[in-house]
């Protein structure tokens, strides 16, 4: 089974459907999206339109930090850009998009693979995967040998050997993943993806980001999508949301 | 006792009935299997993943399956089937019937030919790897087989590196990775991922199967083995007098200490063992001595201050070396035409420091008849069309001061012209075949255009270049 793990949609409507009719051609049975289906774009209700469609075929949803902002909790700590984003989004949001929103789990979970928005290890205070050792805590929080994750946006490969008897611990490693190039990763250990951001990559390429993970043969892909970012960036302004963040969609950063 | 170590005659695993135990090695076991088709005889190769085990056993087992299932060619055994039993992980690999170059290597010094053919072949397997995003990083004679038809296969890729797939090996060890006496010195200083590196053990190699002796021994400290950092190896004739100069140039061409001094590829290794009367002795073919404690103490300086080697991709290094071939039709005179060939060949090596191109012409069948095969004309004429394609060269010498040692000329014998420089292009791993379309002459007419075949059937790029009209 190929199961597309697409995170971090961010109301971007056009890198979405682009990403969803990509992982269609190379074949995907299953789809997962990883939090933050919501904040920054311009288009909230339609993408989680799309979204429910797909859980009603069987696709895993988890809960990100904006949408959980996007219900009313703590968006404080967010930066005043985002924070505006999150603002317009309660005000598009639905009874309907609200329920949809409040109902989606923190983790979820598929065979060997363990489905987060942050981390596994706590969650619920969205920590950010920004180098080994926060990695090294997310792979030891779950028995899982993949760890999928979104929230930081560059799509990035750990891995670290399953603790044996001759280690308690191993050292942690991580890998730039060449887009397309599927990687085998071996049962022997433990590996923790971040997909990339399906709706505002942040690494100078502005093509949308998904990642593929084939169940049967354990091949993960990392894909990057071309998509209409003109149009994505056009909705932005039209709607009022902040510049920036249309400009970020244009640059990819 | 783990149960992988002792698998019972007659088991079945994956359909492959179990044979017998061939090997137990340290890090894994090795047993003889059939297949179900009962046509030839396989490896299953079991690691050692037990308690006590190393847990290099465990990171090479994963990289070998992880790149042996990447790679596309015959100069690697065939990777057949892997997955679990209750034992642990397996393979089952392409059982290699063949001489190991660990043979011919007890019989070195080997005579000059046979050093400079089994060379070639094994530089070539080499290229075929490199360009294929992986290098070995422990070539040495006992993992190097030869097939009946004399072509190499390479085994073992516990250590190997693709520069597009997580690194496992890297990740287990602080020390450097290989087998000490065929190290290159950014190994061992800590680099991977360079195909350089493979470069340098084909060199330690060459230099083993031309004297009979390791040109640095087999150091056990790692004291002794960073002296490669600095210090160069006793040249070869050194030991063995009667060794062409040619030859030495290409063993401590491959052994420079730096790898940008090195021989770009392994396939221009293989092209100058192949073709060595076109190889340009420098100092390094005729020196009958070490670098003297100058230099030696000048690179000692750079090596205990020097940076860890960087991480490489196999496939920047390569690009970086294109093998450009000129095919130049010398009977079709037309002097635009010329011009224009010489414009293209530029331009592709334009920034690109170690390039190397080949300048090939065909002799033309018409020219050579029964009875004047080996006679004075051909030699004649074989000469004649060596000097018209260095004449070609010339202007493209001057304008951009190419250096000659990275130019080779090349007469293909007679017959069908596009064959011969298919089959040719395919010897010398081209990358790049710039070639003329000789508009209308009556050659065409009868012919066909050789120039539509190579494209069609080339291995690499082909440029064709028409003359700008009048």
């Amino acid at each position: 089974m190929k199961i597309a793990l697409l995170a971090d949609t961010h109301s971007n409507l056009e890198a979405l459907l682009a990403c969803l009719a990509h992982a269609k051609r190379e074949g995907a049975g299953m789809y997962a999206f990883l939090g933050d289906l919501v904040g920054y774009g311009a288009d909230p209700v339609a993408c989680l339109a799309v979204m429910a469609k797909y859980a009603d075929g069987g696709a895993l949803l988890v809960r990100g930090n904006h949408d959980e902002a996007a219900l009313g909790g703590l968006s404080e700590h967010m930066n005043p850009i985002a924070r505006e984003a999150i603002y317009w989004t309660r005000g598009q949001l639905g009874v309907g998009e609200r329920a949809f929103l409040s109902a989606l789990p923190m983790t979820g979970r598929l065979g060997d693979l363990f489905l987060v928005h942050a981390s596994a290890s706590k969650p619920e205070s969205w920590p950010y995967v920004a180098g080994r050792n926060q990695a090294e805590l997310c792979m030891n929080a779950s028995d899982a040998g993949l760890c999928v994750v979104g929230h930081v946006h560059h799509q990035l490969l750990y891995w670290s050997a399953k603790p044996g008897p001759r280690r308690a611990t191993a050292a942690v490693q991580s890998f730039a993943p060449t887009p397309g190039v599927s990687i085998p990763l071996s049962r022997s250990r433990r590996w923790l993806a971040i997909a990339g951001s399906v709706g505002q990559p942040r690494d100078g390429n502005n093509a949308a980001a998904y990642t593929l993970f084939d169940s049967e043969q354990r091949l993960l892909t990392f894909f990057r999508v071309p998509y209409d970012h003109h149009a994505a960036a056009r909705k932005i302004i039209a709607a009022g949301l902040p510049d920036l963040l249309a400009t970020q969609l244009l640059r990819g950063e | 006792m783990r149960e992988g170590e002792h698998i019972s005659p007659g088991t079945r695993i994956a359909g492959y009935r179990v044979e017998e135990k061939l090997r137990n090695s340290g890090m894994a076991v090795l047993y003889r299997v059939a297949a179900p088709d009962a046509e030839a005889d396989c490896l299953l190769k079991v690691p050692k993943l037990g308690f006590g085990s190393h847990p290099a056993c465990s990171s090479g087992f994963d990289a070998e399956q992880m790149i042996l299932g990447r790679i596309a060619s015959s100069h690697v055994p065939r990777l057949l089937a892997s997955g679990e039993e209750d034992f642990g992980p397996y393979l089952i690999i392409e059982r290699i019937v063949g001489k190991s170059l660990a043979d011919f290597a007890q019989q070195a010094p080997l005579a000059v030919e046979e050093v400079a053919r089994l060379g070639a072949a094994l530089a070539s397997a080499v290229h075929e790897l490199h360009r294929q995003e992986v290098v070995h990083h422990d070539i040495k004679p006992s993992h190097v087989y030869y097939r009946e038809n004399g072509q190499v296969v390479l085994i073992d890729f516990g250590l190997a590196f693709h520069g597009q797939l997580p690194d496992l090996v890297a990740a287990e060890s602080d020390r450097p990775l290989g087998t000490p006496a065929y190290m290159s010195p950014e190994v061992i200083a800590g680099g991977r991922g360079d195909p350089r590196s493979d470069i340098f053990s084909l060199g330690v190699i060459l230099y083993l199967l031309a004297t009979g002796e390791l040109p640095f021994g087999s150091p056990t400290s790692n004291r002794h083995l960073r002296r490669r950092l600095y210090c160069d190896p006793l040249p070869p004739r050194c030991i063995r007098p009667e060794l062409p100069e040619w030859l030495q140039e290409i063993i401590l061409h491959c052994l420079e200490i730096r790898g940008g001094d090195r021989c770009a590829t392994a396939a221009q290794v293989a092209d100058d063992l192949a073709h060595p009367q076109q190889v340009m002795l420098s100092q390094r073919g005729r020196c009958l001595a070490r670098a003297g404690p100058w230099v030696v103490l000048g690179r000692w300086l750079k090596s205990i201050s020097a940076a860890a080697p960087p991480r490489r991709i196999p496939s920047g290094q390569l690009a970086r070396a294109p093998q450009v071939l000129v095919a130049i039709d010398l009977d079709y005179r037309n002097e635009m035409l010329m011009q224009a060939l010489r414009d293209a060949t530029g331009r592709l090596i334009a920034g690109e420091p170690h390039w190397r191109l080949t300048c090939v012409t065909v002799m033309e069948p018409s020219m050579l008849t029964e009875q004047d095969d080996h006679s004075e004309i051909t030699q004649a004429l074989h000469l004649q069309y060596l000097v018209e394609l260095r004449h070609w060269a010339q202007p493209l010498v001057q304008r951009l001061g190419l250096p000659q040692e990275q130019l080779r000329f090349h007469v293909l014998p007679g017959g069908g012209a596009a064959e011969m420089l298919i089959d040719y292009a395919r010897a010398v791993h081209a990358d790049h075949i710039v070639m003329g379309a000789r508009g209308n002459s009556s050659l065409r007419r009868y012919l066909g255009s050789v120039s539509s075949h190579v494209v069609a059937e080339a291995p690499c790029s082909v440029t064709v270049v028409r003359p700008p009209r009048a």
